[in-house]
Parts: C-alpha cells; structure tokens; sequence
C-alpha cells in the first residue's frame, strides 16, 4: 500500500509508469503478452491479432475523435488505402513487406492530410458528415476502378517473409503485431505528453482559447488527421499481410462505426481505452457466436437469429455505455485500481 | 435520347426524390428540436416498411387500417426511443449523440432482420401500379402517385410549422432554447412530438417505397443518402430539405440515365463536399455556422 508519491529528481517525476503497482502490472502484462502464443489455441491466437490490429487502429483513430475532437466517419476508408496500398506495392512491385507497410502509412497519411483540409472550415458534425462523403467516394473508387485495384475482386496478398521465415501462421504473425502494437502504444502515450498531443487537447477542448494561446489550430488538426490516418493505414496494411487477402467488404462505413465504436465503449481519449474498447468488440461476436453453437442442440433455430443477436448487442452495448458510463471501459479499469490501491482502506 | 426519356427520367428522379425529402424532413424535425443527427432514419424508414408489410400482408388488415396501425406503431417507436435513450443524453457531446444514434440504427436493424429476415418481400400493392401517357411519355402511375402523396404530406407539414402551436414551439426552440424555456415552452414535450413525427414521415416513405420496389434490407441505404439531401437544404430548414431531396433525386436519376458508369453512386456525395466547402449551411439553412 502507498501513503504518498514522493520524487526527488525529475526523472522519476516524468517516467511514464511511475508508481511502483503500476511497473509491476507492466512487467506482468509484457510477461503475459510473451507466454500467451505457448499457451494459447490457434482460435484464440486469431481472436488477439485480430485484437492487436484493432488496438492499432483504435489508437489511430483516437488521436483524432479522443484527443483533437474532430468526428471521423472516414476509418474504413483510411484502412482501405492502407491495406491496398501494401497489398499492390507487394503483389505489383515485389516490395517486401518491410519497407511496404510503412509506405502504405505514408500513402494513408497523405490521404489524410487531404480529407482533414474541410476542417479548415468545418467542424463537429459537418465535418463528420464531410468524412462520411469521404467514405462513400473511396468505397466507390476502390470497386470501380477495376486497373488497379482489381474492383470488386479479392487482391491475394502472398505470405511475407522475415528472416527467411515465412509468417504464414497466427503465432508467427502474433510477433508483428505485438511488437508494432507495443511500440504504437508507448508512441501514442508520449505524444500525448509533448507539446503537439497538449495543443491537440486545447483545440479539443476549447478551439478558440486554443488559437487565443498561440496555438496553429489548422496545422494541429492536419497534424492530427496525418498522424491518425498513418497509424489507421498501418493497421489497414497489416490486415492485409494477415489476412493475405484484400477485399473491399472490409471497409466498408460499417468498419468505421465499430472503430467509432471501440474507442466510445473503451473511453475517448485514452490508450488503455483503445485496447480494452478492440477487445471488446472483437470477441462480443465470438462469444455470442460460441453461446449460439453451445446451444445449437437445444435450440437449433439458434444459429439463424445469431447475426442479428450480434448485431442488436453490438447497438445495445453502444447505447448502454453512452447512457450509464459516457467514460467507458477505461474509467472502469480506473475505479477498479483506485479500489485496489488503497484497499483494504478505502474511504 | 428524345424527350420522353428525359420527362421518364424526370418523374421517376422526383418521386425518389420526393422519398427522400420525406426521411429528410423528419430528419430536420429532429435536429431543429435538439440539434441531434439521426443515424437511425434508415432505420425508421425499414421499420415503416415492414410494419406496413406485416399489418397488410400478414395480418390480412385492409390497407387503410394497415397504413393508419403502421403510423401509429411508427410514431410509438420514436416516442420510446426518444424516452430510453435520447432523453437521457441532452446536454452530452456532439460524438455521443451520433454514437447512440448509430448504436440505435444497429439495434433497430437487428429488430427488424430478426423479426423478418433479410430476404425481400413481396408487397401487395395497393397503389394502383398501370402506366400512363404524361406529357408524351409512358410512366408509372405509382411514380405520380407518390410524388402527389409526398407533396401533399409535405404542404402540411409546412402548415404545421407555420400554425400550430407545436410547430411553433418548435421553432422557437430551435431560434433560442432559453428564450423559449422562459416563454414556458415545454421541451419535453417538443422533443417527444419530434420524434414521433420524424418516425411517421419514415413510415409513410417506407411505406411508399414499399409499394414502388418492394419491401427489403436495401432500403437502409436510403438512411444514408439523406445526408447530402439535408446539406444541400440546410440542416434545419424543411422547404431546404423538400428542395434538397428533389434535386439529390433528379441528379441520381440524370446520371444513372446518361452515363454508364454507376457514378450515380457517389454524385449525392460529390455535391454535399462542394455545398460544404462553399456554403456549408446548406441552401435554406441559418447562418450559424463558425468559422474555425
């Protein structure tokens, strides 16, 4: 139990897990991470990949809704030019996929740059409606523009290659995505601590007093917009180099809304939340879907309603969080420390 | 290319047209009362249809009664969304607001396509379905049909807002919420009336298209071309949102008749960018909108 915080050097004062509870709850969750693919079933290993991209993204976009405020309805499109931006340089021009996943970012955070240029004048929900134009347009270019994307057609990624290993298997593939994951993370949360994550949070907060204090609001926002859609169009081509395969099914404005989704149930303007809000969403439907196939001897008409059973949990755990905790899953997490911290004396 | 293919073009753009002012109306209704975008009106406009699909065609009701039970559950529906889950979400952020109402048109659709699958529906028609000659040119009678019924349902909703005292109040709210607290004006009350009226305006578009494609899922992705139709119009204007559907209608009507290439599509999409770089309240919309 701790009675007080004290430092006496500045170092310490600034480190990013500071209190002793919280270097061990990092040791274990690094431990964790490390032994999970020995332990874990090859479903469960898909299920946190699926996780890890999710959180990638879901970071990405919070730097956009959770921290400078501005709506997006665009993440389905970001991942899209994402994922076919490595998958072309890939099967088109034999990039290794080192060198094609960070240059699909870049291609992503250009894209980004030009759907944030309505924030010069839009805000709030124009400007989500600006991005939800956004979408319908690349959704539209993607299956149409049969050259180079291959329209409506799967573009088959092949398996990348690292070390002479092929990362065909979803303990392999586990590696990438934790390591890329981490290192977003550990990005994300000191970005929020340097000058440009503080100007993201006053334009949030307060856009006029922001420009008032000398903050550049359009440039912070277009910052904002290239760096979201980077990380976006990250988790976008590494979904593509999992799934080895590319269809625009994938991007569709429903993905936007369950990203949208994910960083509301996890809680707006956090990391943790990111990740606890892709957990969630990525295995509610597998959970439902093992529930609805544990029943399917009881009750064989089961299996017909479980999209829409998925689908009306998906919409109520939606509706639930934002009416009884607008703060999320991240701020359960923090009651539930807080609870812990003092315990057993907690009043 | 002659000119009945043109006038075809023309009825059948204005009578979707006509349909999407319809949604778009109730849409306005809704953000005028509390600045809430509806997500859900897609879905609204699904349920209408299959009400009405299930009062007429599973129930074996007459149409008249069918189309009146339908507008009344239509109208229950808004009441109790507004209740659960709106009410409790005044005063929240812009994000929550789309967020509960994206959640609702999940949980709507989930409702819906669990009670009635995905598949089409065959609906009986109860607009007479012939085809006449107007003006030189062979069109559906149903397409003038409900062209005539929206412009109708329409007019009265303008009457609505300019003469009643709930229309009134409405405005007033709208113009200045605590002006219109401290006049007594309930905003409950107001709140509750706009709902239902948005999900009775869904109901009977629903209704509508029901008769003129039938009753399925894609009826849902009408939700979403009613943003560039209330962009156009100005989000809190309803003559906007009546212009704005006429000419969403006739512009997809145009491409789709004189190209080839499915950019129909995305033309709705094409014209709510320009309106929002060079006007962005819209044709008829108050000029509220800040400069950041």
């Amino acid at each position: 139990m701790e009675s007080g915080i004290f430092f006496s050097d500045y170092r310490s004062d600034m480190a990013l897990r500071r209190m002793p509870l919280q270097k061990v709850r990092t040791g274990l969750l690094l431990v964790g991470l490390v032994v999970f693919p020995f332990l874990a079933t090859p479903y469960w290993l898909n299920l946190a990949n699926q996780i890890a991209i999710a959180t990638i993204g879901a970071i990405g976009l919070n730097i956009l809704v959770g921290y400078t405020g501005q709506i997006s309805l665009g993440q389905g499109a970001f991942m899209a030019v994402g994922a076919y931006g490595s998958g072309l340089l890939t099967v088109r021009l034999d990039v290794p996929f080192y060198f094609s996943i960070p240059a699909a970012a870049l291609i992503t955070a250009v894209a980004g740059l030009v759907v944030g240029l309505p924030s010069l004048r839009l805000k709030g929900l124009y400007l989500a409606v600006a991005t939800l134009a956004a979408q319908q347009i690349v959704e539209f270019v993607v299956t149409h523009w049969d050259g180079l994307t291959g329209g409506t057609e799967a573009l088959v990624v092949p398996a990348p290659e690292l070390f002479g290993a092929r990362m065909n298997t979803d303990g392999r593939f586990y590696w990438i995505l934790v390591v890329v994951a981490l290192a977003v993370a550990l990005f994300a949360a000191n970005l929020f601590r340097s000058r440009v994550g503080r100007a993201w949070v006053a334009i949030r907060d307060q856009d006029i007093a922001a420009s008032a204090i000398g903050v550049n609001v359009f440039g912070y926002k277009l910052l904002a917009f290239a760096t979201s859609s980077f990380l976006v169009g990250l988790s976008g081509a590494l979904l593509a180099h999992y799934r080895s395969i590319v269809t625009w099914e994938r991007f569709t404005i429903e993905v936007s809304i369950s990203y949208l989704a994910m960083i509301i149930i996890g809680g707006l303007g956090t990391i943790s939340g990111s990740f606890f809000g892709a957990s969630l969403i990525v295995l509610l439907p597998a959970m439902i879907n093992t529930l609805g196939r544990s029943l399917q001897d009881t009750a064989p008409w089961a299996a017909t309603v479980l999209p829409y059973v998925q689908q009306g949990v998906f919409g109520l755990v939606i509706i639930l969080f934002l009416v009884l905790e607008p703060e999320g899953l991240a701020k359960l997490w923090r009651n539930v420390k807080d609870y812990f911290r003092v315990w057993p004396f907690s009043y | 290319m002659g000119s009945d293919v043109f006038l075809q073009l023309t009825v059948s753009g204005l009578s979707n047209g006509m349909v999407y002012a319809l949604v778009a109306v109730g849409f306005v209704v809704i953000f005028k009362a509390s600045d809430v975008i509806n997500f859900a009106q897609g879905e609204f406009l699904l349920f209408g249809a299959y009400l009405a699909f299930a009062f007429i065609a599973q129930f074996g009701l007459p149409w008249s009664l069918g189309v009146l039970a339908t507008l009344l559950t239509a109208a229950m529906i808004g009441l109790i969304v507004e209740r659960l889950v709106l009410r409790p979400l005044i005063g929240e952020p812009v994000i929550s607001m789309i967020m509960v109402t994206i959640g609702l048109s999940s949980l709507l659709r989930a409702v819906v396509n669990g009670i009635w699958g995905v598949r089409p529906k065959a609906f009986p028609n109860f607009i007479p379905s012939g085809e006449v000659e107007f003006l030189g040119a062979i069109v559906g009678i149903d397409r003038l049909l409900v062209i005539a019924i929206a412009a109708i349902l329409l007019t009265v909703l303008t009457l609505f807002f300019r003469h009643t005292r709930d229309g009134i109040a409405m405005r007033a709210i709208a113009d200045d919420q605590q002006a219109a607290l401290s006049m007594g004006i309930s905003i409950k009350r107001v709140l509750a009336v706009a709902w239902a009226m948005a999900a009775i305006t869904a109901a009977v578009a629903g209704i509508m298209l029901a008769n003129t494609v039938g009753v399925s899922h894609d009826i849902i992705f009408i939700g979403l071309r009613v943003f560039p139709v209330v962009i156009l119009g100005g989000l809190d204007s309803v003559p906007g949102a009546i212009v704005g559907g006429g000419v969403i209608g006739l512009l997809e009507s145009y491409t789709a008749g004189y190209t080839t290439s499915g950019l129909e599509l995305i033309v709705p999409y094409i014209v709510l960018i320009l309106v929002l770089m060079v006007r962005p309240y819209g044709l008829f919309g108050k000029e509220i909108i800040e400069r950041v």
